[in-house]
Protein backbone atom coordinates (compact mmCIF):
# COMPACT_ATOMS: atom_id res chain seq x y z
CA UNK A 1 0.00 0.00 0.00
CA UNK A 2 2.59 2.49 1.12
CA UNK A 3 4.46 2.45 -2.18
CA UNK A 4 1.45 3.87 -3.97
CA UNK A 5 2.63 6.70 -6.20
CA UNK A 6 0.75 9.94 -6.59
CA UNK A 7 -1.95 9.84 -9.22
CA UNK A 8 -0.73 13.06 -10.66
CA UNK A 9 2.97 13.35 -11.50
CA UNK A 10 2.83 17.09 -10.78
CA UNK A 11 1.72 16.47 -7.20
CA UNK A 12 3.94 17.31 -4.30
CA UNK A 13 1.46 16.01 -1.76
CA UNK A 14 -1.27 13.45 -2.34
CA UNK A 15 -3.87 13.25 0.36
CA UNK A 16 -5.96 10.08 0.36
CA UNK A 17 -8.96 9.56 2.58
CA UNK A 18 -7.67 11.68 5.43
CA UNK A 19 -9.84 11.36 8.54
CA UNK A 20 -9.08 13.21 11.72
CA UNK A 21 -10.28 12.76 15.29
CA UNK A 22 -10.11 14.88 18.42
CA UNK A 23 -10.64 12.02 20.83
CA UNK A 24 -13.94 10.49 19.77
CA UNK A 25 -15.03 13.44 17.72
CA UNK A 26 -14.33 13.16 14.02
CA UNK A 27 -13.60 16.51 12.38
CA UNK A 28 -12.22 15.58 8.93
CA UNK A 29 -14.04 13.17 6.65
CA UNK A 30 -12.30 11.36 3.83
CA UNK A 31 -10.38 14.38 2.56
CA UNK A 32 -8.64 13.56 -0.71
CA UNK A 33 -6.77 16.00 -2.87
CA UNK A 34 -3.52 16.63 -4.72
CA UNK A 35 -1.26 19.55 -3.85
CA UNK A 36 0.55 20.56 -7.03
CA UNK A 37 4.28 21.29 -7.09
CA UNK A 38 5.37 24.94 -7.21
CA UNK A 39 1.82 26.18 -7.01
CA UNK A 40 -0.09 27.99 -4.33
CA UNK A 41 -3.07 26.10 -3.00
CA UNK A 42 -5.57 27.99 -0.87
CA UNK A 43 -7.95 26.40 1.62
CA UNK A 44 -11.07 28.43 2.21
CA UNK A 45 -14.20 27.86 4.23
CA UNK A 46 -15.99 29.03 7.35
CA UNK A 47 -14.24 28.91 10.74
CA UNK A 48 -14.08 25.54 12.42
CA UNK A 49 -14.39 23.54 9.23
CA UNK A 50 -11.09 21.75 9.56
CA UNK A 51 -8.79 23.74 7.29
CA UNK A 52 -6.14 24.25 9.94
CA UNK A 53 -6.63 20.75 11.27
CA UNK A 54 -6.10 19.48 7.75
CA UNK A 55 -2.80 21.24 7.12
CA UNK A 56 -1.54 20.39 10.60
CA UNK A 57 -1.54 16.79 9.37
CA UNK A 58 1.05 17.65 6.72
CA UNK A 59 3.72 18.17 9.38
CA UNK A 60 2.10 15.96 12.03
CA UNK A 61 1.84 18.93 14.38
CA UNK A 62 -1.24 17.28 15.86
CA UNK A 63 0.92 14.51 17.34
CA UNK A 64 1.87 16.98 20.06
CA UNK A 65 -1.55 16.62 21.65
CA UNK A 66 -3.08 13.66 23.38
CA UNK A 67 -6.05 12.05 21.68
CA UNK A 68 -5.49 13.79 18.35
CA UNK A 69 -5.22 11.21 15.63
CA UNK A 70 -5.16 11.08 11.85
CA UNK A 71 -6.13 8.18 9.63
CA UNK A 72 -5.57 7.78 5.93
CA UNK A 73 -2.53 8.55 3.85
CA UNK A 74 -0.58 11.64 2.91
CA UNK A 75 2.13 11.03 0.34
CA UNK A 76 5.06 13.41 0.13
CA UNK A 77 7.18 12.37 -2.84
CA UNK A 78 5.59 8.95 -2.74
CA UNK A 79 6.19 8.37 0.97
CA UNK A 80 3.32 8.16 3.45
CA UNK A 81 4.20 10.81 6.01
CA UNK A 82 1.51 9.69 8.45
CA UNK A 83 3.52 6.50 8.88
CA UNK A 84 4.85 6.73 12.45
CA UNK A 85 8.10 5.18 11.26
CA UNK A 86 8.96 8.44 9.55
CA UNK A 87 10.35 10.65 12.33
CA UNK A 88 8.33 13.83 12.79
CA UNK A 89 11.55 15.84 13.06
CA UNK A 90 12.69 14.82 9.57
CA UNK A 91 9.25 15.48 8.19
CA UNK A 92 9.23 18.99 9.66
CA UNK A 93 12.52 19.74 7.97
CA UNK A 94 10.74 19.10 4.70
CA UNK A 95 7.46 20.82 5.55
CA UNK A 96 7.77 24.31 7.04
CA UNK A 97 4.97 26.22 8.71
CA UNK A 98 3.95 29.84 9.22
CA UNK A 99 1.43 30.66 11.93
CA UNK A 100 -1.40 33.11 12.28
CA UNK A 101 0.42 35.23 14.82
CA UNK A 102 4.04 36.02 13.99
CA UNK A 103 6.23 33.97 16.32
CA UNK A 104 9.73 35.47 16.36
CA UNK A 105 11.90 33.58 18.82
CA UNK A 106 13.24 35.54 21.81
CA UNK A 107 16.64 36.08 20.21
CA UNK A 108 18.28 38.31 17.64
CA UNK A 109 17.05 38.54 14.06
CA UNK A 110 20.17 36.73 12.92
CA UNK A 111 19.78 33.96 15.49
CA UNK A 112 16.13 33.52 14.60
CA UNK A 113 17.24 32.29 11.18
CA UNK A 114 20.44 30.62 12.35
CA UNK A 115 18.51 28.50 14.87
CA UNK A 116 16.98 26.28 12.19
CA UNK A 117 20.27 26.07 10.28
CA UNK A 118 22.08 24.90 13.39
CA UNK A 119 19.34 22.33 13.98
CA UNK A 120 20.27 20.94 10.59
CA UNK A 121 23.83 20.52 11.72
CA UNK A 122 25.34 23.45 9.84
CA UNK A 123 28.22 24.61 12.02
CA UNK A 124 30.41 26.66 9.71
CA UNK A 125 29.86 30.33 10.58
CA UNK A 126 30.51 31.65 7.09
CA UNK A 127 28.00 29.21 5.67
CA UNK A 128 25.43 30.19 8.30
CA UNK A 129 25.94 33.88 7.52
CA UNK A 130 25.47 33.20 3.81
CA UNK A 131 22.32 31.24 4.35
CA UNK A 132 20.86 33.78 6.76
CA UNK A 133 21.34 36.52 4.21
CA UNK A 134 19.92 34.38 1.44
CA UNK A 135 16.85 33.53 3.52
CA UNK A 136 16.27 37.15 4.50
CA UNK A 137 16.61 38.23 0.89
CA UNK A 138 14.28 35.41 -0.11
CA UNK A 139 11.68 36.70 2.30
CA UNK A 140 12.10 40.26 0.97
CA UNK A 141 13.14 41.65 4.32
CA UNK A 142 16.94 41.88 3.95
CA UNK A 143 17.03 45.58 3.12
CA UNK A 144 14.95 46.41 6.17
CA UNK A 145 16.98 44.40 8.68
CA UNK A 146 20.52 44.17 7.32
CA UNK A 147 21.75 46.89 9.68
CA UNK A 148 20.02 45.49 12.74
CA UNK A 149 20.72 41.77 12.63
CA UNK A 150 21.73 41.79 16.30
CA UNK A 151 18.48 43.41 17.43
CA UNK A 152 15.79 41.17 18.91
CA UNK A 153 13.24 39.79 16.46
CA UNK A 154 10.48 41.30 18.55
CA UNK A 155 11.75 44.80 17.70
CA UNK A 156 10.25 44.45 14.22
CA UNK A 157 6.72 45.41 13.18
CA UNK A 158 4.08 42.70 12.82
CA UNK A 159 4.45 42.41 9.07
CA UNK A 160 8.23 42.33 9.31
CA UNK A 161 8.00 39.69 12.02
CA UNK A 162 5.87 37.54 9.76
CA UNK A 163 8.38 37.89 6.92
CA UNK A 164 11.12 37.02 9.42
CA UNK A 165 9.20 33.84 10.22
CA UNK A 166 8.93 33.11 6.49
CA UNK A 167 12.69 33.66 6.17
CA UNK A 168 13.21 31.30 9.08
CA UNK A 169 11.09 28.66 7.38
CA UNK A 170 12.77 28.95 3.96
CA UNK A 171 16.28 29.04 5.45
CA UNK A 172 16.12 25.29 5.98
CA UNK A 173 14.95 24.77 2.40
CA UNK A 174 11.75 22.79 2.91
CA UNK A 175 9.76 21.36 0.00
CA UNK A 176 6.40 22.58 1.22
CA UNK A 177 5.47 25.68 3.19
CA UNK A 178 2.23 25.66 5.14
CA UNK A 179 0.70 29.01 6.01
CA UNK A 180 -2.09 29.08 8.53
CA UNK A 181 -3.84 32.43 8.01
CA UNK A 182 -0.49 34.23 7.76
CA UNK A 183 -2.03 37.67 7.18
CA UNK A 184 -4.94 37.72 9.60
CA UNK A 185 -2.97 39.73 12.16
CA UNK A 186 -1.54 42.17 9.59
CA UNK A 187 -2.64 45.45 8.05
CA UNK A 188 -3.42 45.67 4.30
CA UNK A 189 0.03 46.96 3.30
CA UNK A 190 1.87 44.23 5.18
CA UNK A 191 -0.61 41.76 3.71
CA UNK A 192 0.12 42.94 0.19
CA UNK A 193 3.84 42.42 0.79
CA UNK A 194 3.30 38.88 2.05
CA UNK A 195 1.12 38.08 -0.96
CA UNK A 196 3.78 39.41 -3.31
CA UNK A 197 6.28 37.26 -1.48
CA UNK A 198 4.09 34.17 -1.78
CA UNK A 199 3.97 34.73 -5.51
CA UNK A 200 7.78 34.75 -5.67
CA UNK A 201 8.25 31.86 -3.31
CA UNK A 202 6.27 29.45 -5.44
CA UNK A 203 9.17 29.37 -7.91
CA UNK A 204 10.99 27.23 -5.40
CA UNK A 205 8.42 25.94 -2.94
CA UNK A 206 5.01 24.39 -2.88
CA UNK A 207 2.73 26.54 -0.78
CA UNK A 208 -0.49 25.73 1.03
CA UNK A 209 -2.29 28.66 2.57
CA UNK A 210 -5.33 28.68 4.82
CA UNK A 211 -7.23 31.92 4.56
CA UNK A 212 -10.48 33.50 5.62
CA UNK A 213 -10.03 36.21 3.10
CA UNK A 214 -11.61 35.15 -0.15
CA UNK A 215 -10.05 37.97 -2.14
CA UNK A 216 -6.71 36.77 -0.90
CA UNK A 217 -7.41 33.25 -2.09
CA UNK A 218 -8.53 34.60 -5.45
CA UNK A 219 -5.48 36.86 -5.80
CA UNK A 220 -2.72 34.68 -4.46
CA UNK A 221 -3.56 31.09 -5.26
CA UNK A 222 -3.51 28.78 -8.27
CA UNK A 223 -5.71 26.12 -6.74
CA UNK A 224 -8.46 26.39 -4.18
CA UNK A 225 -10.16 23.86 -1.95
CA UNK A 226 -13.42 24.70 -0.25
CA UNK A 227 -13.86 23.06 3.15
CA UNK A 228 -17.17 22.72 4.87
CA UNK A 229 -17.77 20.81 8.12
CA UNK A 230 -14.69 18.67 7.62
CA UNK A 231 -15.41 17.75 4.01
CA UNK A 232 -13.54 18.94 0.95
CA UNK A 233 -16.58 20.12 -0.97
CA UNK A 234 -14.84 21.30 -4.07
CA UNK A 235 -11.28 21.46 -5.26
CA UNK A 236 -9.89 22.83 -8.50
CA UNK A 237 -8.22 25.72 -10.28
CA UNK A 238 -8.82 28.96 -8.42
CA UNK A 239 -10.09 30.65 -11.57
CA UNK A 240 -12.73 27.97 -11.99
CA UNK A 241 -13.76 27.80 -8.35
CA UNK A 242 -14.33 31.51 -8.23
CA UNK A 243 -15.98 31.97 -11.60
CA UNK A 244 -17.82 28.72 -12.14
CA UNK A 245 -18.17 26.70 -8.93
CA UNK A 246 -19.72 23.33 -9.57
CA UNK A 247 -21.15 22.84 -6.12
CA UNK A 248 -23.98 24.98 -4.87
CA UNK A 249 -22.44 25.18 -1.37
CA UNK A 250 -19.21 26.59 -2.78
CA UNK A 251 -21.13 29.18 -4.71
CA UNK A 252 -23.11 30.18 -1.62
CA UNK A 253 -19.91 30.67 0.31
CA UNK A 254 -17.91 32.61 -2.25
CA UNK A 255 -20.79 34.86 -3.12
CA UNK A 256 -21.08 35.65 0.57
CA UNK A 257 -24.50 34.14 1.17
CA UNK A 258 -23.11 32.62 4.38
CA UNK A 259 -19.90 32.00 6.27
CA UNK B 1 -31.77 65.27 44.07
CA UNK B 2 -29.55 67.83 45.72
CA UNK B 3 -29.39 66.02 49.05
CA UNK B 4 -28.74 62.79 47.21
CA UNK B 5 -25.81 64.37 45.47
CA UNK B 6 -24.57 65.85 48.72
CA UNK B 7 -24.76 62.46 50.36
CA UNK B 8 -22.67 60.90 47.60
CA UNK B 9 -20.07 63.65 47.84
CA UNK B 10 -19.80 63.10 51.58
CA UNK B 11 -19.54 59.31 51.29
CA UNK B 12 -16.97 59.72 48.56
CA UNK B 13 -14.95 62.02 50.82
CA UNK B 14 -15.10 59.62 53.75
CA UNK B 15 -14.06 56.57 51.73
CA UNK B 16 -11.30 58.53 50.03
CA UNK B 17 -9.98 59.67 53.40
CA UNK B 18 -10.19 56.18 54.89
CA UNK B 19 -8.35 54.53 52.01
CA UNK B 20 -5.68 57.21 51.92
CA UNK B 21 -5.17 56.83 55.67
CA UNK B 22 -4.91 53.05 55.30
CA UNK B 23 -2.30 53.41 52.57
CA UNK B 24 -0.42 56.01 54.61
CA UNK B 25 -0.38 53.76 57.68
CA UNK B 26 1.25 50.98 55.71
CA UNK B 27 3.83 53.27 54.20
CA UNK B 28 4.57 55.05 57.48
CA UNK B 29 5.16 51.77 59.32
CA UNK B 30 7.44 50.54 56.56
CA UNK B 31 9.36 53.83 56.47
CA UNK B 32 9.65 53.80 60.23
CA UNK B 33 11.13 50.30 60.22
CA UNK B 34 13.55 51.12 57.43
CA UNK B 35 14.57 54.39 59.06
CA UNK B 36 15.04 52.85 62.50
CA UNK B 37 17.05 49.94 61.11
CA UNK B 38 18.99 52.32 58.91
CA UNK B 39 19.93 54.80 61.60
CA UNK B 40 20.77 52.27 64.31
CA UNK B 41 22.26 49.74 61.92
CA UNK B 42 24.54 52.09 60.01
CA UNK B 43 26.35 52.91 63.24
CA UNK B 44 27.35 49.29 63.67
CA UNK B 45 28.57 48.87 60.11
CA UNK B 46 32.31 49.34 59.86
CA UNK B 47 35.28 47.44 58.54
CA UNK B 48 35.55 45.06 61.49
CA UNK B 49 31.83 44.25 61.22
CA UNK B 50 32.64 42.46 57.97
CA UNK B 51 36.05 41.06 58.88
CA UNK B 52 36.13 40.06 62.57
CA UNK B 53 34.62 37.28 64.61
CA UNK B 54 32.20 38.19 67.39
CA UNK B 55 33.93 39.23 70.58
CA UNK B 56 33.20 37.41 73.86
CA UNK B 57 30.27 38.70 75.92
CA UNK B 58 30.93 42.00 77.54
CA UNK B 59 33.97 42.88 75.43
CA UNK B 60 33.67 45.64 72.90
CA UNK B 61 34.47 45.46 69.18
CA UNK B 62 34.24 42.37 67.04
CA UNK B 63 32.15 41.70 63.97
CA UNK B 64 29.89 39.21 62.32
CA UNK B 65 32.15 38.00 59.52
CA UNK B 66 31.40 34.36 60.28
CA UNK B 67 27.65 34.93 60.33
CA UNK B 68 27.73 36.84 57.03
CA UNK B 69 29.75 34.04 55.52
CA UNK B 70 27.43 31.40 56.98
CA UNK B 71 24.27 33.04 55.69
CA UNK B 72 25.81 33.43 52.24
CA UNK B 73 26.95 29.81 52.11
CA UNK B 74 23.66 28.38 53.35
CA UNK B 75 21.69 30.55 50.93
CA UNK B 76 23.87 29.46 48.03
CA UNK B 77 23.70 25.76 48.97
CA UNK B 78 19.92 26.02 49.43
CA UNK B 79 19.64 27.69 46.01
CA UNK B 80 21.81 24.98 44.44
CA UNK B 81 19.44 22.35 45.80
CA UNK B 82 16.14 24.13 45.18
CA UNK B 83 16.67 25.81 41.80
CA UNK B 84 17.46 22.76 39.64
CA UNK B 85 14.75 20.70 41.34
CA UNK B 86 12.24 23.51 41.21
CA UNK B 87 12.89 24.39 37.58
CA UNK B 88 12.65 20.75 36.51
CA UNK B 89 9.46 20.20 38.50
CA UNK B 90 7.93 23.42 37.17
CA UNK B 91 8.82 22.37 33.63
CA UNK B 92 7.15 19.03 34.19
CA UNK B 93 3.99 20.71 35.45
CA UNK B 94 3.80 23.17 32.60
CA UNK B 95 4.80 20.91 29.71
CA UNK B 96 3.73 17.39 30.58
CA UNK B 97 1.35 17.68 33.48
CA UNK B 98 -1.42 19.96 32.29
CA UNK B 99 -4.23 17.70 33.35
CA UNK B 100 -2.95 14.49 34.89
CA UNK B 101 -3.72 13.58 38.48
CA UNK B 102 -0.11 13.31 39.61
CA UNK B 103 0.63 16.86 38.43
CA UNK B 104 -2.44 18.17 40.23
CA UNK B 105 -1.25 16.55 43.45
CA UNK B 106 2.21 18.09 43.01
CA UNK B 107 0.61 21.45 42.34
CA UNK B 108 -1.61 21.37 45.44
CA UNK B 109 1.19 20.14 47.66
CA UNK B 110 3.54 22.86 46.54
CA UNK B 111 0.80 25.45 47.13
CA UNK B 112 0.40 24.08 50.65
CA UNK B 113 4.17 24.09 51.15
CA UNK B 114 4.36 27.76 50.16
CA UNK B 115 2.12 28.67 53.07
CA UNK B 116 3.55 26.18 55.56
CA UNK B 117 4.96 28.03 58.61
CA UNK B 118 8.73 28.00 58.27
CA UNK B 119 9.22 26.83 61.83
CA UNK B 120 7.38 23.63 60.95
CA UNK B 121 9.86 23.04 58.17
CA UNK B 122 12.66 23.70 60.67
CA UNK B 123 11.28 21.09 63.06
CA UNK B 124 10.83 18.63 60.19
CA UNK B 125 14.47 18.99 59.11
CA UNK B 126 15.51 18.77 62.76
CA UNK B 127 13.83 15.36 62.99
CA UNK B 128 14.98 14.07 59.63
CA UNK B 129 18.54 15.37 59.45
CA UNK B 130 19.72 16.79 62.77
CA UNK B 131 18.40 13.86 64.84
CA UNK B 132 19.72 11.25 62.42
CA UNK B 133 23.12 12.81 62.02
CA UNK B 134 23.37 13.61 65.71
CA UNK B 135 24.33 17.28 65.43
CA UNK B 136 23.19 20.66 64.22
CA UNK B 137 24.75 21.50 60.89
CA UNK B 138 24.97 24.07 58.14
CA UNK B 139 23.81 21.40 55.73
CA UNK B 140 20.60 20.88 57.68
CA UNK B 141 20.09 24.65 57.62
CA UNK B 142 20.58 24.74 53.87
CA UNK B 143 18.13 21.87 53.38
CA UNK B 144 15.49 23.64 55.48
CA UNK B 145 15.97 26.81 53.43
CA UNK B 146 15.82 24.79 50.20
CA UNK B 147 12.48 23.29 51.23
CA UNK B 148 11.10 26.79 51.79
CA UNK B 149 12.44 27.93 48.44
CA UNK B 150 11.39 24.92 46.40
CA UNK B 151 7.62 25.48 46.02
CA UNK B 152 8.15 29.13 45.08
CA UNK B 153 10.54 28.12 42.30
CA UNK B 154 8.23 25.32 41.12
CA UNK B 155 5.18 27.54 40.84
CA UNK B 156 6.90 30.55 39.27
CA UNK B 157 8.64 28.33 36.74
CA UNK B 158 5.33 26.76 35.81
CA UNK B 159 3.52 30.08 35.57
CA UNK B 160 6.25 31.75 33.55
CA UNK B 161 6.45 28.84 31.10
CA UNK B 162 2.67 28.88 30.76
CA UNK B 163 2.82 32.55 29.81
CA UNK B 164 4.84 31.71 26.70
CA UNK B 165 2.23 31.27 23.96
CA UNK B 166 1.77 27.77 22.65
CA UNK B 167 2.38 29.01 19.08
CA UNK B 168 5.98 29.60 20.12
CA UNK B 169 6.35 25.92 20.98
CA UNK B 170 4.71 24.87 17.74
CA UNK B 171 6.88 27.28 15.75
CA UNK B 172 9.98 25.75 17.29
CA UNK B 173 8.79 22.22 16.63
CA UNK B 174 7.65 23.11 13.11
CA UNK B 175 11.27 23.86 12.24
CA UNK B 176 12.16 20.31 13.22
CA UNK B 177 13.42 20.95 16.76
CA UNK B 178 13.28 18.12 19.22
CA UNK B 179 11.12 19.09 22.20
CA UNK B 180 14.06 19.52 24.58
CA UNK B 181 15.95 21.85 22.24
CA UNK B 182 12.82 23.88 21.69
CA UNK B 183 12.37 24.21 25.48
CA UNK B 184 16.01 24.97 26.18
CA UNK B 185 16.70 27.49 23.43
CA UNK B 186 13.33 29.10 22.87
CA UNK B 187 10.83 28.69 25.70
CA UNK B 188 13.22 29.04 28.65
CA UNK B 189 14.72 32.04 26.94
CA UNK B 190 11.30 33.60 26.50
CA UNK B 191 10.46 32.95 30.15
CA UNK B 192 13.91 33.85 31.45
CA UNK B 193 13.21 37.21 33.06
CA UNK B 194 10.16 35.95 34.92
CA UNK B 195 11.91 32.82 36.10
CA UNK B 196 14.94 34.74 37.38
CA UNK B 197 12.62 37.12 39.19
CA UNK B 198 10.89 34.23 40.91
CA UNK B 199 14.15 32.61 41.90
CA UNK B 200 15.62 35.83 43.26
CA UNK B 201 12.51 36.63 45.26
CA UNK B 202 12.71 33.14 46.73
CA UNK B 203 16.36 33.79 47.60
CA UNK B 204 15.44 37.08 49.21
CA UNK B 205 12.82 35.29 51.23
CA UNK B 206 15.12 32.61 52.63
CA UNK B 207 17.85 35.15 53.33
CA UNK B 208 15.66 36.57 56.08
CA UNK B 209 14.43 33.29 57.60
CA UNK B 210 15.26 32.64 61.26
CA UNK B 211 12.91 29.97 62.55
CA UNK B 212 14.04 27.09 60.34
CA UNK B 213 17.68 27.80 61.18
CA UNK B 214 17.12 27.76 64.95
CA UNK B 215 16.44 24.03 64.73
CA UNK B 216 18.99 23.15 62.10
CA UNK B 217 22.09 25.28 61.66
CA UNK B 218 21.79 26.73 65.14
CA UNK B 219 24.62 29.25 65.43
CA UNK B 220 28.30 29.38 66.15
CA UNK B 221 30.81 31.97 67.30
CA UNK B 222 33.53 30.51 65.05
CA UNK B 223 34.43 30.30 61.42
CA UNK B 224 32.88 27.34 59.70
CA UNK B 225 35.10 24.37 58.96
CA UNK B 226 32.57 22.19 57.20
CA UNK B 227 28.87 21.99 56.40
CA UNK B 228 28.57 19.27 59.02
CA UNK B 229 28.73 21.47 62.11
CA UNK B 230 26.63 24.26 63.57
CA UNK B 231 26.99 27.27 61.33
CA UNK B 232 26.89 30.95 62.19
CA UNK B 233 24.26 32.99 60.37
CA UNK B 234 22.92 36.49 60.49
CA UNK B 235 19.33 35.87 61.46
CA UNK B 236 19.91 33.61 64.47
CA UNK B 237 22.78 35.86 65.55
CA UNK B 238 20.43 38.80 65.32
CA UNK B 239 17.90 36.91 67.42
CA UNK B 240 20.46 35.92 70.10
CA UNK B 241 22.20 39.27 70.27
CA UNK B 242 19.01 41.26 70.45
CA UNK B 243 17.99 39.15 73.47
CA UNK B 244 21.36 39.60 75.19
CA UNK B 245 22.04 42.16 77.92
CA UNK B 246 25.15 43.64 76.21
CA UNK B 247 25.09 46.96 74.40
CA UNK B 248 27.83 45.93 71.97
CA UNK B 249 25.82 42.91 70.95
CA UNK B 250 22.74 45.07 70.52
CA UNK B 251 24.72 47.25 68.16
CA UNK B 252 25.84 44.22 66.16
CA UNK B 253 22.25 42.97 66.06
CA UNK B 254 21.19 46.29 64.55
CA UNK B 255 24.00 45.97 62.06
CA UNK B 256 22.83 42.48 61.12
CA UNK B 257 19.25 43.72 60.74
CA UNK B 258 20.46 46.51 58.51
CA UNK B 259 22.50 44.18 56.35
CA UNK B 260 19.66 41.67 55.89
CA UNK B 261 17.14 44.39 55.14
CA UNK B 262 19.42 46.06 52.64
CA UNK B 263 20.20 42.82 50.80
CA UNK B 264 16.51 41.96 50.47
CA UNK B 265 15.73 45.51 49.41
CA UNK B 266 18.47 45.55 46.80
CA UNK B 267 17.42 42.17 45.38
CA UNK B 268 13.81 43.30 45.16
CA UNK B 269 14.71 46.59 43.48
CA UNK B 270 16.92 44.84 40.93
CA UNK B 271 14.09 42.41 40.18
CA UNK B 272 11.60 45.25 39.74
CA UNK B 273 14.01 46.83 37.32
CA UNK B 274 14.42 43.62 35.33
CA UNK B 275 10.68 43.06 35.14
CA UNK B 276 10.14 46.61 33.97
CA UNK B 277 12.76 46.55 31.24
CA UNK B 278 11.24 43.26 30.11
CA UNK B 279 7.83 44.89 29.82
CA UNK B 280 9.29 47.73 27.79
CA UNK B 281 10.74 45.19 25.38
Amino acid sequence: MSDKKPLNPDSRLSIRNLNFFYGDKQVLFDNSLEIIKNKVTAFIGPSGCGKSTHIRCYNRMFSLYKGHRAEGEIFLDGENILDPQIPALNLRHRVGMIFQKPTPFPMSIFDNIAYGLKLHGIKNNAEIEDKVEKALRGAAIWDEVKDMLKKPGTALSGGQQQRLCIARAIAVEPEVILMDEPCSALDPIATAKIEELIDELKQEYTIVIVTHNMQQAARASDFTAYFYLGDVIEYGKTSEIFTAPKDERTEDYITGRFG
Amino acid sequence: MVSNRKRRVIINGIVMLASTMAAMTGIVVLAWILLDVGIKGMGAINWSFFTELPSPPGMSGGGLANAIMGTLIMTVVAALIAIPMGVLAGTYLSEFGKTNAFANVVRSLSDILVSAPSIVIGVFVYLVIVKTMGNFSGLAGAVALAIIMLPVVVRTTEEMLRLVPNEMREAGLALGSPYWKMMLFIIFRAAKAGMITGVMLAVARIAGETAPLLFTALNSPYWMKSLNEPMANLTVTLFNYAMSPYDDWHALAWGAAFLITMSVLVVTIIMRFIVRTRRVN
